[in-house]
């Protein structure tokens, strides 16, 4: 059996720590966290930093590596910093580095990256061993070139490679959510069906249990089933909690891709141990013939000015259709000539927030608000442009009038600068998957003493 | 006729992963899941949120009352012309449905 102490879904969101204190006293085999996710857009892997805030980062970090000396047993992070980019494995390694020196203590730390040279990939292009998963973008050398970062899906066979280390602290660049919980129990030779259905079940922490909040959860593998502990107080896993949570940012809730193979949950039973626990058996792995990573990259697509103003005469609200399509035409006339532009080397897009501004063409509903909020998202080929045409942009928004007969209006911004330069937007550009001979391939390993 | 969310426990909608979005309706009870099962045909969730009927992934989960669906994101979370990066709203044109 292998027991897996989980503190949350991700470093930065918290976790109890009295139910991280009751996860240590149950002597776990290893402490497991997820650093990241693409979930919060392109800009972090593009740029290749965090999300959260460095200091809850640290906050948060800093009591498990004290949860980790008091267990005396490994604690692994997979995709540090919301990316996994190489910048973003360096930032935790600093951050790790501080806090050791802090609580007085050295540590011997496994670094894994799972960073993509372009060329690399250029060559595997070539030999046939990238292949779309769909919906995929297509791809070339170029849009390789392009990318400012690209990561590959570490599985389970990358972490094994650094638990074996002997490394107290494990940081890893991107891996799948599921990877760093998983690897341990296959490592002993647990159920391979039960550790990566675990995993999964277990990877947002309480998520899978009442009071999601909560964060810590405990998760056993054994040689034919895994079962869920949640141990805040008010947490309680339940076969519905459990079961529903295959659902959760997955495309198919009975079929789980993973480097090396698939887990299939289509023949799961779900039981309540007790109030509390559930156990979970008849999950199954299928390994493939190939083994593949994911790739993920990101480019700079543009570079963005926003600015924004607000309608609380319900005489433009009710005419805002035609207003904004009078600016948008009025604008992109003057950036032409004033800027010497291409008609097609900027746009200008007015959003309404009150009216369709989530849903855009998919709105069905109107109804007339009390204000309206018009979002004016300038993209061009540089920020200085993207800035230079935002001030062009500017004046409409603070006064031009539905006709030239009425009064010269004037709108309400709410800041000031009323451009917000953006600066560099990122897209994501692959959705594909990289043979390996050996997994460790296209990864990297190192050992740090600090 | 009553909207759906009136109906069910929860609508939700997230990505799974940047290219997908999916959609899980939790019904709360056999009788409901029966009736949303019924209603909400693929090619009604096709037409709110006009894409080909024959991309959507339907999943019809009686043991936890939950109808899912998964589409391909018309545009790629984050693209430029994304205006909800985690895919939240779309719940809110499945929970708005009417439902006999």
């Amino acid at each position: 059996m292998t027991r897996i102490l989980i503190p949350s879904g991700a470093l930065g969101l918290g976790y109890d720590p009295v139910a991280l204190e009751r996860g240590i006293a149950a002597k776990p085999d290893l402490i497991a966290i997820d650093g990241g996710s693409t979930d919060s857009g392109p800009s972090y892997l593009g740029r290749g930093v965090s999300k959260y805030a460095r200091a809850s980062t640290r906050i948060e970090w800093a009591g498990l590596i004290e949860a980790q000396a008091k267990a005396g047993v490994p604690l692994v992070i997979g995709t540090a910093g919301t990316c996994g980019a190489g910048t973003a494995v360096d930032w935790l390694v600093e951050i790790t580095r501080e806090i050791l020196s802090e609580q007085g203590r050295s540590a011997k730390i496994a670094v894994l990256k799972s960073d993509q040279p372009a060329e690399r990939l250029k060559s595997a292009l070539a030999a046939g061993r990238i292949t779309p998963l769909s919906p995929a973008p297509s791809i070339s050398d170029e849009v390789l070139d392009d990318c400012t970062n690209i990561v590959a899906l570490a599985g389970a066979e990358q972490i094994a490679a650094a638990i074996e280390i002997g490394a107290e602290i494990i940081i890893a660049g991107r891996t799948t959510d599921t990877a760093i919980i998983a690897a341990l129990p296959l490592m002993r030779g647990d159920h391979a069906g039960a550790a990566w259905h675990g995993a999964k079940i277990g990877e947002c922490g309480a998520l899978c249990a009442t009071n999601p909040q909560s964060g810590v959860i405990l998760l056993d593998v054994d040689t034919d089933s895994f079962t869920i502990t949640p141990l805040a107080d008010g947490a309680n896993a339940t076969p519905h909690t459990v079961s529903a949570h295959m659902l959760y940012e997955n495309t198919d809730p009975f079929i789980l891709y993973e480097p090396g193979g698939h887990l299939d949950v289509t023949g799961a039973r779900y039981e309540a141990l007790d109030a509390r626990r559930v156990r979970v058996s008849g999950s199954r792995w299928v390994p493939s013939a190939r083994y593949t990573v994911k790739l993920e990259g990101a480019r700079v697509t543009g570079y963005q000015c926003m600015l924004m103003t607000l309608l609380r005469d319900p005489h433009y609200i009710a005419n805002a259709d035609a207003w904004c399509a009078d600016i948008e035409t009025r604008c992109r006339a003057k950036v032409i000539d004033r800027l010497g532009l291409a008609a097609d080397a900027f746009e200008i897009e007015l959003r309404q927030i009150g009216r369709n501004a989530t849903l855009g063409a998919l709105e069905n509903r109107s109804a007339e608000p009390v204000e309206l909020g018009i979002m004016g998202i300038v993209t061009a080929g540089s920020e200085a442009l993207a800035d230079e045409i935002g001030k062009t942009l500017n004046p409409y928004l603070l006064h031009h009038p539905l006709t030239q007969q009425e009064e010269q209006p004037t709108f309400a911004f709410p800041f000031s600068p009323a451009e917000i330069s953006i600066g560099p937007v990122y897209e994501f550009c692959l959705n594909h998957v990289l043979e390996l001979d050996d997994p460790m391939d296209a990864f990297t390993l190192e050992v740090i003493h600090a | 006729m009553p909207e759906l969310g009136a109906l069910v426990e929860k609508v939700r909608s997230k990505n799974a992963g940047p290219f997908w979005v999916t959609i899980d309706i939790f019904c709360g009870s056999d009788t409901v899941f029966g009736q949303v099962v019924k209603a909400v045909s693929t090619d009604r969730v096709a037409a709110l949120f006009q894409c080909p009927a024959e991309s959507i992934k339907r999943f019809e989960i009686a043991d936890l009352n939950v109808l899912k669906f998964s589409l391909p994101r018309p545009v790629v979370q984050g693209s430029r012309q994304d205006c909800d990066m985690h895919g939240a709203a779309w719940a809110a044109l499945i929970s708005e449905l009417s439902v006999n």
